[in-house]
């Protein structure tokens, strides 16, 4: 219990700064900042008090903010994605997920990163609507969406495939 | 009674979630509308460190750029020095009176957001406080909008809020500097009118209507223009001379009679 909270400190203080310090200034082919620090949210564990899940995830995001001076948009979407964390896992996991013993290690690679895949894509539509809020910027969203979201997921697979916390 | 507590305790995340949303959502719509929060921004103590020893760390590495950058400005002001009677030292004599200069530099840049902010090492101690224009050696780059005692905030020329005096250089026409978030290198004026004979490669400068910024800093050339939509003025698209993702050394100007001017203004306006 105390080493998961630990980890979960240690991931999430080291999370906002590898996010505010290198990707937050890649602004890779111009635009492209890739939200890597949605992983927390695929890692953090499934057994969890969801209460806390959500307020942990929620200062997660303002943290980021106030570095990057973007007020509440982070805070928002990682808000709305650890709220419907639990759906997309029944989603992705089927039925099993709600049994006492499961675990991400009786799962398939294909779920495992659908499940990223979601998180990551619902992480960016609520954030590029949210700091763009126009509809006459449709498309610049949907191009963002995409793009960013294709470089996070790119990252987080390879962080989460490198820093495996299932492989223990 | 006991119902509605059971209610309230079932469905106790999703109160949660609605009530965590309205305080994201009120701040982002606030922020949208409104100056930036002045107590959530990144010139306050923590985050204005971390950022310092970070570009403490990285400026090493631009060390080589930067000097050469410094010696070509030294080369220009050497220039003028040696050659006291071209025009450019007599508008610089003007402007030396009335502005105070103060140097810094940048500790965390951002660009690719629709709103972006530009976290510099110079705060309250310095003298800095908020609506001090914030030029490099080519052109401008923003406004301060938030200070501490160590760091500010920039309201960058990249900022959809951000609406800047400009005008067309050696002509009187002006209009607003306003940015419409697609490309970082180009900024848009709009409200010239029609009648104002344009030609692509004009160089645009700030105007004298603000007492933010001396007039003729330049900004950018025209890279294409059209009529709007009323078909009266001209929408004018602006390739700025800086080149906003690599800016570093910066100076911050400070007028000295801009209090003057603002008493004024009020006086003249409550009337």
């Amino acid at each position: 219990m105390n080493s998961t909270l630990i980890l979960n400190g240690l991931r999430f203080i080291l999370l906002i700064l590898i996010q505010v310090l290198i990707f937050n200034t890649l602004n890779f082919l111009g635009f492209i900042n890739p939200l890597v620090y949605v992983i927390f949210l695929y890692w953090y564990p499934i057994k969890g008090n969801r209460a806390l899940f959500m307020v942990t995830s929620f200062f997660l995001g303002f943290i980021i903010d106030i570095f990057s001076d973007t007020m509440a948009l982070h805070a928002t979407a990682t808000l709305t994605v650890a709220y419907i964390r639990p759906v997309l896992m029944r989603f992705c996991f089927g039925v099993n997920y709600e049994f006492q013993n499961f675990s991400f290690k009786n799962t398939t690679k294909v779920q495992r990163l659908t499940f990223l895949g979601l998180l990551i894509l619902i992480h960016q539509i609520v954030f590029f609507s949210l700091e763009i809020i126009s509809l006459s910027h449709v498309l610049l969203i949907f191009k963002r969406v995409l793009a960013t979201g294709i470089v996070t997921l790119i990252l987080c697979a390879l962080f989460s495939s490198l820093f495996s916390p299932h492989s223990e | 009674m006991q119902r509605i507590i059971n209610f309230i305790l079932n469905y106790r995340n999703a109160f949660l979630y609605g009530f965590l949303m309205v305080v994201c959502l009120t701040l982002t719509v606030r922020s949208h509308s409104y100056h930036q929060s002045k107590f959530f921004n990144s010139s306050k103590w923590l985050t204005g460190n971390v950022y310092g020893s970070a570009a403490n760390i990285s400026s090493y590495f631009e060390l080589k750029d930067e000097n050469k950058r410094l010696v070509r400005e030294n080369e220009e002001l050497r220039k003028l020095l040696f050659n006291p009677n071209t025009n450019a030292i007599q508008q610089f004599d003007t402007t030396s009176i009335n502005y105070e200069i103060i140097s810094g530099s940048i500790i965390k840049n951002s660009f690719a957001s629709p709103r972006n902010y530009i976290t510099i090492d110079k705060g309250e101690n310095q003298g800095i406080t908020q609506d001090m224009g914030v030029i490099t050696t080519k052109g401008i780059l923003g406004i301060v909008e938030n200070t501490s005692s160590n760091f500010a905030t920039v309201q960058s020329v990249l900022n959809t809020k951000s609406n800047i005096n400009a005008k067309i250089k050696n002509t009187n026409y002006f209009g607003s500097l306003t940015w419409n978030v697609e490309d970082y290198n180009v900024v848009q004026l709009i409200d010239i009118p029609r009648l104002v004979p344009l030609v692509v490669g004009d160089t645009i400068v700030t105007g004298a209507m603000s007492s933010i910024f001396p007039e003729d800093i330049p900004i950018g050339v025209i890279k294409k223009y059209d009529l709007n939509a009323s078909r009266s003025f001209y929408n004018i698209d602006v390739e700025l001379f800086n080149d906003m993702a690599n800016v570093k050394n910066i100076y911050i100007i400070q007028n000295k009679n801009k209090e003057e001017i603002e008493a004024l203004e009020t006086r003249t306006t409550d009337e």
